[in-house]
């Protein structure tokens, strides 16, 4: 028997292996609340990274603090540092509406503009941040972020059709498609599959899978068999605090400190 | 502090298993002692009562499999609890195959017991070793002592010690009296089976550092 020699590794070069986003000392409150309290994390380029904890415990406001959305919320604050590719997003340069389009967001419900049809909800991105765009070229944006949301083949004929009509599950992957279309280079969801159907979950399950080739993804779930079965870095946060990261697979096998543990099998002292 | 899980049944399902696996090691503890016992005391009717109870092993093997199973489906265990239902699992196959030894053992003192006496006394002290292990292995388990494991696969080394001058004595003796044959060959298999038996035990404590280490130390030791 001839057994072919394993092809040679590549090593991943420096722009692969250095961290995406970085957050250093990230504080934040809701007027005198304090509900992020220094936190440290790196998330890896180009991976599913799930963030979990129980209510309360600051991952939505973490998210929303990556994209600058935290700050549009009367009264809200934070302190710290967050970087994308190295760059201090909350520098003075630092352009909060085209940082919104590098770091795309999916929410919980879906929503799609009701009074625009599947197509201009796809377009919508672009056409706020005022880019003129051919119809050639429109039509090829749209093809392209359907396909990347898994949707084209279900809309391709009814892109007329308001976004609302359809599924909710169909509805949310045009959101998605809506959030790729401007090209980002993160996208961070949050419970994006909470109001899905379990079939309409694995599709964006599925569909989170093939994103995570072109883009970082940042999820926040309540679902931990999501986050078992979807990212490949899982973040525990509690109080505000980030307790634990490490690769998936350690983290529902093995975690590493007892409050983690205890989170995920459900206990209580 | 014992900390228990928020869903009750859920609870209750994971004590169920873990008490019927107690069971079900000291239940096969019992017919290794039985076996032995009937083995040193030429005992048929002691070696029957063994070899009856195998039955009732398989099932508590199928019962247990049954219940991790059913863990699996409805809860999706995870972390502590994953590891404690994949070691389940794995230990039943372990006492129920502990507990087909004691029967080979078993029925190995019935054919001993027709014979003339032959001196054995290697084999009861490896059946006290092999059931230290194999209550070593499951008290690790239960109370998730990992040193004390540890100490389980230490003492497997001796067990095949043992094991190999039963079998260089055996056979010298037959070789120097062929009319011991029929006889050398039956004890030699009885020490085969209690090393055996020191092997699944192993395996047990190995389990039993996964569920509290959270770390395979399966294939590391040495033997």
């Amino acid at each position: 028997m001839t057994v072919a020699p394993p092809a040679p590794s590549v090593a991943p070069s420096a722009a692969e292996t250095r961290p995406k986003l970085v957050s250093r000392q990230l504080e934040a409150w809701f007027g005198d609340n304090r509900v992020l309290k220094g936190v440290d994390m790196e998330v890896p380029a180009r991976r599913v990274t799930a963030i979990i904890g129980p209510s309360g415990c600051g991952k939505s406001t973490y998210i929303r603090c990556l994209n600058r959305m935290h700050e549009m919320v009367p009264g809200a604050r934070m302190a710290g540092r967050i970087e994308l590719d190295g760059v201090d997003v909350y520098g003075p340069d630092v352009d909060p509406v085209l940082l919104r389009r590098k770091v795309g967001m999916v929410f919980q419900k879906p929503n799609p503009f009701p009074t625009m049809s599947i197509r201009d909800n796809v377009l919508a991105g672009l056409r706020l941040s005022r880019r003129k765009v051919a119809k050639t070229e429109a039509e090829a944006i749209v093809e392209k972020a359907l396909r990347g949301a898994a949707l084209w083949d279900e809309v391709k004929d009814q892109l007329k059709k308001p976004g609302t009509d359809l599924s909710g599950g169909q509805q949310q992957r045009l959101c998605i498609a809506r959030s790729i279309a401007v090209e980002p280079e993160v996208l961070l969801m949050d419970e994006p599959a909470s109001a899905l159907d379990p079939i309409a979950t694995a599709r964006i399950e599925d569909l989170l899978h093939e994103l995570k080739e072109r883009y970082t993804i940042v999820i926040v779930t309540h679902n931990m068999q999501q986050a078992a079965r979807v990212s490949d870095q899982t973040a525990f946060f509690l109080s505000g605090e980030l307790v634990e990261m490490a690769d998936t697979n350690t983290i529902f096998t093995s975690p590493g400190d007892r409050r983690t543990e205890d989170y995920i099998t459900g206990k209580f002292g | 502090m014992h900390r228990t899980h928020t869903d009750r049944e859920y609870e209750a399902k994971l004590e169920d298993l873990r008490r019927r696996l107690i069971v079900m090691a000291e239940r096969v503890d019992e017919m290794v002692e039985a076996s032995v016992r009937a083995v040193v005391a030429r005992d048929a009717a002691l070696a029957r009562t063994v070899i009856d109870r195998d039955a009732d092993v398989d099932r508590w093997e199928l019962e247990c499999d049954e219940l991790c199973l059913l863990v699996l489906a409805r809860w999706q265990p995870m972390a502590s609890d994953l590891r404690f239902i994949t070691i389940a699992l794995k230990m039943v196959t372990d006492l129920e195959r502990i507990g087909d030894l004691a029967v080979n053992i078993a029925e190995r003192a019935q054919r001993l017991a027709e014979m003339v006496p032959l001196e054995y006394a290697t084999i009861p002290r490896m059946g006290e070793a092999v059931r230290k292990m194999l209550g070593d292995a499951v008290s690790a388990f239960v109370i998730g002592d990992a040193e004390l494991a540890r100490a389980v696969l230490r003492a497997d080394d001796a067990v095949d010690e043992d094991y190999h001058q039963v079998f260089r004595a055996l056979m010298q003796l037959m070789q120097s009296d062929p009319a011991l044959i029929d006889r050398g060959i039956q004890v030699q298999s009885v020490a085969k089976f209690l090393e055996r038996i020191g092997d699944h035990a192993t395996n047990l404590a190995e389990q039993a550092i996964f569920m509290v280490a959270g770390k395979d130390v399966r294939h590391l030791h040495g033997g």
